[in-house]
């Protein structure tokens, strides 16, 4: 259901102001996202300032930097720092991507940085995803066959791996999904950017052997009929897929199975 | 795991803090000229009732849609009908399967406000 206020216990408040480095002239400010679980506050939003010169150049480097010397409990996921792991997806100056490949200096004014948005927190930075997966996970992510298994491998032309491209590379970062206004509203049922995006993944795949099985399951009003190609997947992922555009494959297949 | 207090947990702020995008503006605008176009079939309804019911009731209704309140209400709806059809028309292209890259999408939206209005221009000079 469309609801566009939040609720009473996750509107936000204006929350500590942490003291400027001393002696640094290239100083920038930090708002930030804070939630606690455990003492009973609304969320808030503290506000750091940087000395610029001695720090990193992606978001992420300044998210360590003030972990590391301003306040040890600012919360957040993080791994590999290239972009491959996916862990650090968050909303940052209005927009959904991986803090560690997004530039400082792709952001003007301060730097605004949220959980990923619509999602139930965990703490700080830290979005539940259970949800999210488990929607990823009733897509069947893995090659279904019901031919003997060759005496090698599951073979594909060079032709049929090419239209991998453009899918395969998604890190499940939930970026796309949590950018999605329809998302936001009807997440309980309909499946999301990311989740449809891997469903394509294997409707194309030429070695499937469950496309059938595959588009039955999306026929639903709300899995997949709820995407209204607003785009914000495609404008916002940070690996530059277009879930939109493998959403609207699916339609079509859908169509095409039908006439 | 530990139970993190899941019963209490905050919802993360949406709309309040996502950077409106070109594409995102021009698909609520589909919605919302839609309902603006319904809303104004209201008024033109009223009037074709009043015409069938007396002279006076008529005269009414046509003052107030002729009145420089009514003209600014046609207006709007002129543009909210071309808006919607032209917004209708790049799902068309969208459901075959054209212009779903997010730059092509992107003028496409910009391109639907520009036509649609000065195709009401248009209609204004004319009518």
């Amino acid at each position: 259901m469309v609801e566009f206020a939040l609720p009473k216990n996750s509107r936000i408040t204006t929350g500590k102001t942490w003291p400027k480095p001393e002696g640094a002239t290239n100083v920038r400010k930090f708002q930030i996202y804070r939630w606690n679980p455990d003492d009973g506050k609304n969320p808030q939003v503290d506000t750091y300032f940087l000395d610029m010169d001695k720090c990193g150049p992606m978001v992420l480097d300044a998210l360590i930097k003030i972990k590391n010397e301003i306040d040890p409990t600012l919360t957040f996921r993080r791994s590999c720092r290239e972009g491959i792991c996916g862990s650090c997806a968050m909303n940052i100056d209005g927009i959904n991507t991986l803090a560690c490949i997004y530039g400082l200096d792709e952001v003007s004014g301060d730097v605004k940085i949220y959980p990923l948005p619509h999602m139930p927190v965990v703490k700080d930075l830290i979005p539940d995803l259970t949800h999210f997966y488990a929607q990823h996970a009733s897509i069947m992510p893995w090659l279904e066959t019901k031919t003997n298994r060759p005496a090698k491998e599951w073979k594909q032309s060079i032709e049929d791996r090419k239209k991998l491209d453009g899918l395969y590379e998604c890190v499940m970062c939930a970026s796309c999904s949590t950018s999605c206004p329809s998302y936001w509203w009807n997440g309980d049922r309909y499946l999301g950017p990311a989740a449809l995006l891997h469903a394509y993944r294997w409707i194309i795949d030429s070695r499937d052997e469950a496309t059938g099985e595959r588009l039955d399951n999306l026929e639903d009003p709300f899995k997949l009929y709820r995407c209204h190609t607003i785009m914000n997947c495609a404008k916002t992922c940070p690996k530059g897929l277009n879930p939109a555009k493998a959403i609207a494959n699916i339609k079509q297949m859908m169509v095409e199975r039908n006439v | 795991m530990a139970d993190v207090n899941r019963g209490n947990r905050p919802l993360s702020p949406h709309l309040t803090i996502y950077r409106p995008q070109m594409t995102s503006l021009s698909s609520i605008m589909v919605r919302i000229t839609a309902i603006a176009s319904l809303v104004f079939a209201v008024l033109v309804v009223w009037w074709f009732l009043a015409a069938a019911t007396s002279p006076e009731a008529f005269a009414g209704i046509d003052g107030f849609l002729r009145s420089w309140l009514g003209k600014l209400l046609q207006l709007g709806a002129t543009w909210a009908i071309f808006y919607h059809m032209l917004g209708r028309l790049r799902h068309v292209v969208w459901d075959l399967g054209y212009c779903l890259e997010v730059e092509i999408s992107e003028k496409l939206g910009l391109c639907m406000f520009i036509v649609a209005t000065a195709l009401t221009l248009l209609i204004a000079i004319v009518v």
